[in-house]
């Protein structure tokens, strides 16, 4: 990722006040894939503002992520159609595979997990996305098929 | 002046006045949960929507500016179904666990359910079931019983200029929370308690202690000495429903008494033995060229709060311990010795108005392997505790304190309400200086509910700037002053909570600005009728400095009842 540090990101902007917040913490998570504690307690000290405050704000936006992103990326889509066709049944048992929950990253640091709400290709429900790539007609076998693809890549690579 | 038209009549208002405030003023009932007098509106609970004509929605009253002109309806058939259906839904994510819920007497939802005439559950929610955070020493939030109505939120933010909570995450997913979701005892929570005062449900509690008393009763090997502090008596009654709020010392003592506890001590005659200590501190700061401003050190929150967030001026504070620490070194060496009691089968308890006083206990310097102060009960615990031993104190005959600890002057009552501390030191000082008392020893520009209260005293051929404050916010503008460079304040008196200790945290629900004037004039009532009004006057205090002490600032003094503070990182 890039180099960008949180304090010359700070400098970016000119008397950072309470209405840069938001501003500051995008701009921190485009440099690094998420937000972190340490991040979040040097922005409040910048802005005058309360660490409360500033996680408060962050956890009030879904774009904003507190957990470095894994190397691969899943999103399960948990609109209508793809709720109706069983999309928390895939949610569950991924969960259960990668052992984390969605907005967090696993421990080996292979993937994360991020519930969306409509990817817009509702006639494939359920829909699950890895690494941009678009999955349908989703079931819990096919989930862990696709995870045991991506750990054996990993593996062999390594 | 504007006029509006309220339910067909003209009532009058001023320009930028909130709906709700005019329409309260007028008699007008209007239901609110979220609403709190002073701080910033913000329509969270909505049970104060109104009707206003040319608006197609229901407004919220208290987030309303008023207009001429205006035409309001409160209680249309429209508005009342809109409240009920409001309250349901804010029923429906609540417990119903009232039966085993500390508040089920005083709670302002269960209160509003029945004014509302809601009997049965018509929506059902799916909860997550948060857990209890018990990590405070102070505190405990129950986050399932939470309403998210903010109030905690904003007493913290805008009254004590603390903000260690805030919402977490949105939708049916909001709690309230501190940063990152972690415990109160991590958080910059000062543990002042003003939101568990402001909490209308049970989500906030104190950390109870009856237990612990409870249990040290039925130990036969253990001596169980009680404490009072000044702003307990004069609260108490309320509890009792009293007509009027009344001083109720002598049946609370007598209460105490039956209750099990074996002796029962006053803290206004540490705060004396406070004053002595303090007022010789600031008078030898003075004349020796010592840190000034001093700034008071009795008020627990407070010195948390200067310890996180403005280190660089601990030198500043007094090194004097509170009245309840120095009365609990005090018992467990001296009075022990002189009772030939073994300080390890001593129980002490403090009934304290205050919630950060069960922090202060358990900081580990106050009381090298033995703590100095056992239990804390807040004055609600003490009302429970009461009631769990059947004592009725409007039942039994006036008692007074067991001494040597009982007698106390009025100087240490006012340690009661904000100002007391620096009338209290301002009197014994005059005397320290000048070697006779003032002339009138009450100082009229420190004594009201003003968050930040300013004098010019003269002492002799002195003259000294004082400056008092209350809420933490107000404590924070007066410090940024001092480090910005102002120097004619020598000193400060801080007390944590609105009003004082009358006011703190561990006083009973509801505690407003008007519960908090009556107890203070209550204070300021009693100053005028006893005699003793002066600290170094109690002739205990005498006898305490003659026979053990030697005198104020000594190295016994040094000892027993300073102490000293450290740089608190937390996360803020």
């Amino acid at each position: 990722m890039s180099n960008i540090s949180l304090t010359d990101i700070l400098k970016e902007f000119r008397d950072p006040a309470r209405d840069s917040l938001i501003p500051i913490l995008q701009r921190e998570q485009q440099q690094r894939g998420f937000i972190s504690k340490e991040a979040m307690i040097v922005i409040g000290e910048k802005l005058n503002l309360p660490v409360s405050k500033v996680y408060g704000v962050a956890s009030f936006y879904n774009q904003f992520r507190f957990n470095a992103p894994g190397l691969h990326q899943i999103q399960v889509c948990r609109g209508t159609a793809c709720h109706v066709k069983g999309s928390s049944t895939v949610l569950d048992s991924l969960e259960m595979d990668v052992g984390c929950k969605s907005g967090e990253t696993s421990k080996d640091g292979l993937f994360s997990i991020e519930v969306v709400a409509c990817v817009g290709a509702c006639s494939l429900a359920p829909v699950v996305v890895v690494d941009g790539e678009f999955h349908a007609g989703m079931d819990s076998t096919k989930m862990r098929k696709i995870n045991k693809t991506l750990r054996k890549v990993h593996n062999a690579e390594r | 002046m504007l006029e509006l038209i309220v339910n067909d009549k003209p009532v009058k208002a001023d320009k930028g006045e909130m709906l709700l405030s005019v329409l309260r003023r007028q008699g007008i009932d209007i239901p609110t949960l979220c609403h709190v007098e002073g701080l910033t509106p913000t329509g969270a609970c909505r049970l104060c929507v109104v009707e206003v004509e040319g608006q197609s929605g229901l407004v919220p009253s208290c987030a309303c500016q008023v207009y001429n002109g205006m035409k309001v309806k409160t209680h249309t058939n429209r508005l009342i179904e809109a409240r009920r259906t409001l309250l349901e839904l804010i029923m429906s994510s609540h417990p119903d666990d009232c039966l085993y819920c500390q508040r089920r007497d005083t709670c302002e939802l269960l209160e509003l359910a029945s004014k509302l005439g809601i009997k049965e559950r018509r929506y059902k929610s799916v909860r997550s079931n948060p857990s209890l955070d018990i990590s405070s020493p102070s505190i405990v939030r129950d986050p399932s019983k939470c309403i998210l109505c903010g109030r905690c939120v904003r007493v913290c933010e805008e009254i004590q200029g603390v903000g260690a909570i805030d919402f977490i995450g949105r939708g049916s997913d909001c709690s309230v929370g501190t940063a990152f979701n972690e415990g109160l005892n991590t958080s910059s929570c000062v543990n002042c308690g003003q939101c568990i005062t402001a909490c209308p449900v049970g989500a906030l509690t104190e950390a109870r202690h009856i237990n612990r008393v409870l249990n040290a009763m039925s130990n036969p090997e253990l001596t169980i000495v009680v404490q009072h502090a000044p702003a307990v008596s004069v609260t108490l009654g309320e509890m009792y429903n009293l007509p009027s709020a009344a001083d109720v010392q002598g049946v609370m003592i007598a209460g105490l008494r039956k209750a099990g506890f074996d002796f029962v001590f006053d803290t206004g005659f540490s705060a004396d033995l406070t004053i002595m200590e303090e007022a010789s501190e600031l008078v030898s700061r003075i004349s020796n060229g010592g840190v000034l401003p001093m700034m008071t050190s009795c008020s627990p929150a407070w010195v948390k709060f200067v310890e996180q967030y403005y280190p660089e001026m601990i030198p500043s504070l007094s090194t004097c311990k509170s009245p309840m620490q120095m009365l609990g070194a005090i018992t467990k060496s001296w009075w022990a010795e002189k009772n030939k009691l073994d300080k390890s089968k001593i129980f002490s308890v403090a009934v304290m108005p205050c919630t950060a006083k069960k922090f202060e206990a358990s900081r580990p310097e106050m009381g090298i392997g033995i703590p100095d102060i056992d239990a804390v009960l807040t004055t609600r615990e003490l009302y429970d505790l009461f009631n769990i031993k059947g004592v009725k104190p409007f039942e039994l005959k006036p008692m007074n304190n067991d001494n040597p600890f009982g007698q106390r002057s009025t100087a240490g009552k006012l340690f009661g309400a904000t100002g007391g501390v620096m009338e209290a030191a301002i009197r014994t000082a005059h005397f320290l200086i000048t070697g006779e008392n003032m002339k009138n020893p009450v100082i009229t520009e420190l004594r009201d509910m003003t968050g930040i209260k300013e004098a010019r005293v003269k002492i002799g051929e002195l003259e000294i700037g004082v400056a008092v404050a209350s809420g933490l916010s107000n404590a924070r503008k007066l410090l940024d002053e001092i480090k910005m460079g102002r120097k004619d304040i020598h000193f400060i008196e801080i007390m944590s909570c609105p009003g004082g200790c009358i006011g703190g945290g561990g006083q009973p629900y509801g505690t407003d600005f008007e519960s908090v004037r009556n107890r203070m004039s209550l204070l300021y009532k009693i100053d005028k009728e006893e005699t003793v009004k002066y600290s170094h006057e109690n002739q205990s205090i005498s006898e305490l400095y003659r026979d053990f002490l030697g005198k104020p600032l000594s190295g016994k003094s040094h000892t027993l009842l300073h102490t000293e503070y450290m740089n608190r990182v937390v996360m803020k």
